[in-house]
């Protein structure tokens, strides 16, 4: 058949086209042939077609089209001979799929074919449509394909129940005619036919309910003789592998075994006795008796419970895990994922062996051992595998370090029996894979360690001595330079002893020394140097004898090249220089932070924005009770800092001072207020009250309102006069100096500067408010307003009270009004003075809020003013 | 959740396609994609890293002997190591077939190889579990030729 005159063999075409060195030169081979295949079909000449169609095939295999040969595989189907029908399918097989129109031209020599008295020639068919008919073919052609299921030759017997295979899976509805053809393939005694029957049963019962009721009625009780007599069967060389009869039979056995006892008890009892002895007996020293258990335990845990069963099957995986063959550890270490569901004690016995696949050399094993291990964690053995677990983050990989310390963090959170423990752990986890630690985790243990007062000094204490160690662990370093910050004077005074401790000597200047070290490493980032700057304010007033001395390391930052650094150095240089009667009070030892909320918060991944649910309410000394600060703090949110996306985070973030993101002044208080009012409300509400109170001092520093004993006025945009004996008022010229207005001193009530046109702030039926402007020191900054009430209506207005709110960029500063009382058609006055730090590139903005009695009721008025002149 | 083989592929280590049978239907470039795809994923995993990977939503459980890589795609919850037994009798008929057969074999006789597959393997489910009995039937069958 291969012809010598027309165009070259099929191998001749093979050997020069492997042996083109280029791309190039390989696609002139193939094009050349090509040509001539397609001049060679033009002339219908049926002697090379088998030829032609072998080339094309290789030229496909290859990866370039073929299309124009397809018709050549339907002439050659259609052909008499048995090597052209041959080689018609195979090409059909290969060039088209189910999905191609052409494929429907085959289904006549397809019947026909089906119907040959050549039995090879019926085979071929049978495999063709087996292997890529589509749906209509499946129909037009499944009662021939159903009458052959019973034909005489096992092979046609085999092929024809594949065949069905995938025309029910094509055609589901067809189902119900091959019940009977298959379940007689279940009696046979060929294992190609025995095979294939159970494969067919198999997809019977998994698309049509009926199916499976049948099979499951008439057949278990056969299908499990089948497997009994062929796992007790003598040697059969031509089935043999490794010592299992048929592996391949055994394991279609107990697949079909599993879905028909599954879900029904009947089933499953009488398939006990097989499974368990298939599990007992089967050799499991090499790979394909692994196979066959595997496979019987995956069929133990789908049918109906027999918890010793059940007690087999996990030890047989329990064995696997053991195993030298990674290939059998990694499907132990699945299947035992599933387990767990069923039979938690059962697993539990093999924590060990699965805690040694923690530390398999393989990736994918350590990851699904890793899994396992989380899965089995209870109260009991807890510190039992957080020891074994820590113990191997020690010497494991870089790269799988990130993933066991998150898993031993979240292990530890979950199931921490005491809170000494937790922070012995957490600590362990800092110093050896610290850099992996995310920051909600760190976040944790800092709400942990707060509010565990008893333990503060231990902590500070074990926190010190780990950093002298692991320096170059982040997020260790930023735990222990806050703590050394909040807890400095119980670290040097070796406050709280456990009596498990031995006491160390650490000097005021060994602390200072590590804070300082945090500042100074190149390696140290951002957010670490921000909170050593903090945590140095804090020591100079806990430490107040080498005060000098951090007071020297805070002024070398200002010149720092990060702004960040530089703001802060500046700003507690003047707390520590000019505002030492402040300073204790504002670095006071912070408030227990609420476990509750903060987990609430964590969970729920709430953004630490203002448009939050909680409205506590805020009173203000007046006696008004001030309407929820979420509305007034509403203005253009994109002043206002709404945190960054991730939550409660930032709700932590704020009290260590980290967040970065605030680009206005803060001033040096601890938890640098933000917009995240009711947050931090939440915080001062619930910690105690402050207890400071210096003469004139107030917590409430941004207003500068004068004494509260309110801790929760400390709010930077939210003013509200403050009793009218308190006046304090702006500052002396230079540098404004927010704190300055702290000391009372003479007002200044100059009126340089530009004029700025006076305007309507706010007009209603009742009350018109009028601003004039004035620029009072020569800080283009600051302006002065004053605020003139006019009552429009004819009753009279008590409680007068005024509040108003502005965004972060702005500062604001309300001076008692004149008076309280606003008579019909009269007008009250106040003095409002506002620093804008974005001067020249934003304007005043402020919303307001107007508080009055009528008649004995009360009213309530508010209003945004925008119409500021442009400038201030 | 079908319990078929998806398609077997038998690849070089430079990439090259030496045998692809397919038993879900896919668009020629889809193909070429599966081929390439799997190739990057079996050529490069170390020998002590476990046989199978997962590809996709599936599955592909691979061996590789002397220069060529089997690769078989199953469903992500079928029998691992069945389809290593499965891949290592195929592997045994071919060298029987071929007496000792290396790569060029294949590459030669190419219909050859897919018609001992279809032998073994029909609608994505085996057919035959005994070596003989496929030998067997590709001799008669070659008589016919």
């Amino acid at each position: 058949m291969n012809s010598i005159f027309s165009g070259t063999r099929l191998r001749d075409m093979i050997r020069s086209i492997r042996a083109c060195k280029t791309a190039a030169e390989e696609r002139g081979v193939v094009r050349k042939e090509c040509a001539d295949i397609r001049a060679s079909i033009n002339e219908n000449d049926p002697h090379d077609r088998h030829r032609n169609l072998a080339k094309l095939m290789f030229i496909h295999m290859l990866g370039y089209p073929t299309h124009f040969g397809q018709m050549e595989c339907l002439k050659l189907i259609a052909s008499p001979g048995f090597p052209e029908k041959r080689i018609g399918y195979l090409g059909l097989m290969l060039l088209l799929d189910e999905r191609q129109e052409v494929l429907m031209l085959v289904t006549n020599s397809l019947k026909q074919d089906l119907n040959h008295t050549n039995q090879y020639v019926v085979g071929l068919a049978l495999c063709a449509l087996g292997n890529i008919c589509s749906a209509e073919m499946a129909r037009d052609l499944a009662p021939e394909v159903e009458r052959l299921i019973q034909f005489r030759d096992p092979n046609i017997r085999k092929k024809a129940a594949l065949c069905s295979t995938r025309i029910v899976r094509k055609v589901p509805d067809l189902a119900e005619n091959f019940i009977n053809a298959a379940s007689s393939l279940l009696k046979e005694k060929h294992h190609g036919v025995l095979i294939t029957g159970v494969q067919l049963c198999y997809e019977l019962c998994t698309i049509n309910d009926e199916a499976l009721e049948y099979f499951r009625k008439k057949c278990t009780e056969g299908l499990i003789k089948t497997l009994r007599d062929i796992t007790n069967s003598a040697y059969q060389p031509e089935y043999d592998v490794a010592g299992i009869t048929d592996p391949f039979l055994h394991i279609r056995l107990l697949k079909l075994l599993r879905v028909l006892g599954h879900g029904d008890a009947d089933a499953s009892d009488l398939m006990t006795d097989i499974l368990a002895q298939v599990a007992t007996k089967t050799e499991s020293n090499k790979n394909a008796g692994n196979a066959v258990l595997y496979e019987c335990v995956e069929t133990i845990m789908a049918i109906e419970d027999t918890s010793s069963l059940r007690v087999l099957a996990i030890n047989i995986l329990g064995r696997f895990l053991s195993n030298r063959d990674n290939n059998i550890r990694y499907v132990a270490l699945n299947m035992l994922m599933k387990a767990i569901a069923f039979d938690d004690q059962a697993v539990q016995r093999h924590r060990v062996t699965i805690l040694e696949c923690v530390k398999d050399p393989d990736a994918s094993i350590r990851k699904r051992a890793l899994e396992l291990v989380s899965l089995l964690v209870n109260e009991n053995n807890v510190k039992q595998l957080t020891k074994e677990l820590i113990d191997y983050l020690e010497i494991s990989d870089e790269d799988f370090k990130e993933d066991l310390s998150a898993k031993i963090c979240s292990i530890v959170e979950k199931f921490s029996p005491e809170k000494i423990w937790y922070i012995d752990q957490m600590l362990k986890v800092l110093s050896e894979a610290g850099k992996f630690v995310k920051d909600d985790v760190w976040h944790a243990l800092i709400v942990v360690i707060s509010n565990a007062s008893e333990l503060h000094g231990y902590t500070v204490r074990a926190l010190y001595k780990a950093v002298l160690t692991y320096s170059e662990q982040e997020t260790l370093v930023r735990v222990a330079i806050w703590c050394i910050g909040e807890y400095g004077d119980l670290l040097v005074n070796n406050v709280g002893m456990l009596g498990i401790e031995d006491p160390i000597t650490v000097t005021e200047s060994d602390a200072v020394d590590v804070v300082e070290d945090a500042i100074t490493r190149h390696n140290s980032d951002m957010t670490t140097k921000a909170m050593a700057l903090v945590a140095l304010l804090k020591l100079s007033s806990r430490f107040p004898s080498i005060s000098e001395r951090i007071k020297d390391i805070i002024v070398k930052q200002k010149g720092s090249l990060l702004l960040e650094m530089q703001q802060r150095a500046i700003e507690f240089n003047s707390i520590v220089d000019r505002h030492k009667n402040i300073r204790s009070s504002l670095v006071e030892r912070m408030p227990v932070l609420d476990e509750a909320t903060f987990n609430v918060r964590r969970a729920g991944s709430l953004p630490a924005s203002v448009s939050t649910m909680a409205k506590p309410s805020v009173s203000i000394p007046n006696g008004v009770a001030a309407a929820p600060l979420v509305d007034l703090l509403d203005l253009g949110s994109d002043d206002i800092m709404a945190a960054p996306s991730s939550s409660g985070a930032d709700f932590l973030q704020d009290l260590l001072g980290v967040d970065l993101g605030s680009s206005s002044a803060q001033s040096g208080a601890t938890p640098g207020p933000k917009a995240g009012a009711d947050l931090l409300m939440d915080i001062l509400s619930i910690g105690t009250p402050s207890p400071a109170q210096n003469n004139t001092s107030s917590i409430d520093l941004l207003s500068t309102a004068g004494i509260n004993n309110n801790p929760s006025n400390a709010l930077d945009t939210l003013s509200s006069p403050a009793p009218p004996h308190i006046a304090t008022t702006a500052s002396a010229g230079g540098m404004f100096d927010l704190l300055d207005g702290l000391s009372p001193s003479p007002s200044k009530e100059a009126t340089n500067g530009p004029a700025y046109p006076p305007i309507v702030a706010y007009e209603s039926s009742t009350l018109k408010i009028e601003f004039t402007f004035s620029k009072p020191s020569g800080n283009p900054q600051e302006t002065n307003v004053q605020a003139t009430f006019i009552n429009l209506s004819p009753n009279t207005f008590t409680d007068f009270i005024f509040q108003a709110a502005v965004p972060k960029f702005l500062q604001l500063h309300l001076d008692p009004a004149s008076s309280n009382t606003l008579p019909a058609s009269g007008n009250i006055t106040q003095n409002l003075r506002v620093t804008n730090s974005q001067h020249g590139k934003k304007s005043l903005v402020m919303r307001m809020r107007i508080g009055y009695k009528l008649n004995g009721k009360d009213v309530l008025e508010e209003g945004q003013i925008n119409n500021f002149p442009r400038g201030l | 959740m079908r319990l078929l083989i998806r398609f077997i592929l038998l690849q070089n280590r430079q990439g090259k396609t030496r045998l692809a049978k397919y038993y879900v239907p896919l668009e020629e470039s889809e193909k070429h994609k599966v081929e390439y795809e799997v190739h990057r994923l079996v050529v490069n995993r170390d020998s002590k890293f476990t046989n199978f990977v997962e590809f996709r939503t599936h599955k592909v459980i691979y061996r590789r002997y002397a220069g060529l890589f089997f690769s078989l795609c199953v469903d992500i919850t079928d029998n691992e190591l069945a389809y290593l037994e499965c891949i290592h009798l195929f592997v045994e008929i071919l060298d029987h077939f071929f007496s000792n057969v290396c790569e060029l074999d294949l590459v030669f006789n190419f219909h050859k190889v897919y018609l001992i597959l279809d032998e073994f393997i029909l609608a994505g489910e085996l057919q035959e579990t005994s070596k003989r009995a496929i030998i067997e039937r590709m001799s008669e069958l070659e008589k016919l030729e």
